[in-house]
């Protein structure tokens, strides 16, 4: 059982170790967000904060950012692996789909980690800094919550998919709306009702919240019920991930 | 055992087309059973149900004594596959394709690399073994493909169309070696070929399905008997007439409609 989980999650981080251009092209968005919204952003949050500094509350986001997008591509990584047939090779052989789901869901939400820490290094070069060790720790945990979440979401919707054609219908109507609205980027205060609800049914808006309380101070729903809200997401989307592979056929 | 293989009034119904008919037959221990039809006859589906890649709408498949359906491990187990579409992992290398498929059979840790070598000996590939597969020829594709399926030693080997697209040669040293397994490893062939002269010279049972339904079975010589022909090629044409066939799109397969309908060639 073990073994079988290593082998398929070994697969998965050579794959990711072999493809520089993949592993360096996914750092460039999240960069590219930090630095132009970092500083375009910076000083009119500054002055309608009253002086509090835009980089530590946007640093979290942006590393939640590149987890859930490192995250989503590796779960639909399943549907390249249909295309060019090596699924059919793991679902033939004699383990379990649990063991399948298990494998792929720690590969690419291991995957999602690195990215995230990457990240979150880059971001002390731009003077985002984290108080304390236990408050690394604990923001390690909501990176790698969010990481198994998306991951798995990213799964369970590739074992319905057949090909890589509802891709971009996937990105704009779910995952840049996960993203946008997670309060990643700016202060969910004072929306709209409709926007405000939506952020509130965000899985990702829990993700944020929980990761800037740790490591910068910030969090509007506090830290544990983030905790709790995330861990139950992420598990209940392996659990239900799990029941959609077990019905899985090449 | 007598049958390694018992298949039962085995039936599969996409909507409202059936691509498999009520078919049943038996394939004996340490022979080699060519599956034979056109395009489009069943073929494919038949293999992704004895395999348990699709479930059958009805109908019963032993393989080694295990009920596919209740007891699938142990049926996965039983059986190598070389699917007609590839299936390697281009990523990696040649060996870490092997030991990925060690692991994932459960071939106890100690008997892992030499059952690899042994494998990779057979197909000829054991000085490539670290060459990444996207490197690898056709050819050497499937012969990986061929040592892969019997690093966890199945006692039946499925061929779904293995030499398809291949050179002489090629095709040659592949049916060298399966012949070898099946004579060596006493080890049951299942396989499905359009070359019938292929089919012709290694296979001891012949069975040809042809819209979902098998239309006829046994030994080359009963099949030319009984069809006054003279080569397989001649009773084959003669069963199933010359009209040419489409066949839709393999994992299009549940979209499959009425026969003439949405007309898809294969890519």
């Amino acid at each position: 059982m073990i073994e079988v989980i290593y082998i398929l999650w070994l697969r998965q981080l050579k794959h990711y170790w072999r493809s520089k251009s993949r592993l360096l092209g996914s750092l460039g968005q999240p960069l590219l967000f930090m630095i132009t919204f970092g500083f375009g952003f910076g000083p009119m949050y500054s002055r309608a904060s009253g002086g509090a500094n835009y980089m530590d509350f946007l640093a979290p986001g942006i590393v939640s950012m590149a987890i859930l997008f490192t995250a989503i591509f590796s779960g639909l990584e399943v549907i390249w692996d249909r295309q060019f047939g090596f699924l059919k090779e793991t679902l033939v052989a004699p383990i379990s789909r649990t063991e399948i789901m298990l494998g792929k869901t720690l590969g690419g939400a291991t995957i999602a980690m690195i990215q995230g820490l990457i990240v979150l290094s880059l971001t002390y070069l731009l003077g985002f800094r984290i108080p304390s060790l236990f408050s690394l720790g604990l923001g390690l945990i909501f990176m790698a919550l969010i990481a198994i979440f998306f991951t798995g979401l990213g799964l369970a919707i590739a074992s319905k998919m057949k090909d890589m054609h509802g891709f971009q219908l996937i990105m704009n109507f779910l995952i840049m709306p996960i993203f946008f609205l997670s309060g990643a980027l700016f202060p969910l205060e004072n929306l709209p009702p409709a926007i405000y609800f939506i952020s509130r049914i965000d899985p990702l808006t829990y993700g944020v919240d929980g990761l800037r309380g740790a490591i910068a101070g910030m969090s509007t729903f506090g830290i544990y019920n983030d905790l709790a809200i995330i861990g139950v997401l992420a598990t209940l989307v392996c659990a239900i991930g799990a029941v959609l592979f077990s019905k899985l056929e090449a | 055992m007598q049958n390694i293989l018992s298949v039962k009034s085995l039936t599969k119904k996409f909507d409202d087309f059936t691509a498999v008919k009520d078919i049943s037959f038996d394939v004996e221990t340490g022979s080699i059973f060519a599956f034979l039809g056109p395009n489009g006859a069943g073929k494919s589906t038949t293999i992704k149900m004895l395999t348990t890649v699709l479930k059958p709408t009805s109908g019963e498949i032993s393989i080694n004594g295990f009920n596919v359906l209740k007891e699938q491990d142990k049926a996965r187990a039983s059986f190598g596959i070389v699917f007609q579409d590839h299936s390697l992992d281009e990523e990696l290398t040649a060996y870490e394709n092997m030991v990925y498929h060690a692991v994932v059979y459960k071939v106890p840790k100690k008997e892992r690399a030499e059952r690899i070598q042994k494998a990779l000996e057979i197909v000829g590939l054991w000085d490539r073994r670290e060459d990444y597969v996207k490197k690898y020829s056709g050819g050497m594709k499937r012969r990986l493909e061929i040592a892969r399926a019997l690093v966890h030693y199945p006692k039946i080997l499925f061929l779904d169309e293995p030499t398809v697209g291949l050179d002489p040669q090629t095709r040659n040293s592949i049916w060298t070696h399966i012949k070898k397994l099946n004579e060596e490893r006493k080890m049951t062939i299942f396989l499905t070929t359009h070359y019938m002269e292929e089919a012709e010279s290694i296979a001891d049972q012949i069975a040809i399905i042809d819209h979902g339904k098998i239309i006829e079975s046994g030994t080359v010589e009963e099949i030319r008997k009984r069809t006054e022909t003279e080569s397989l090629e001649e009773a084959f044409l003669k069963l199933t007439g010359r009209d040419l066939r489409d066949e839709n799109n393999e994992t299009g397969n549940k979209m499959r409609t009425i026969r003439g309908m949405g007309r898809r060639n294969r890519h």
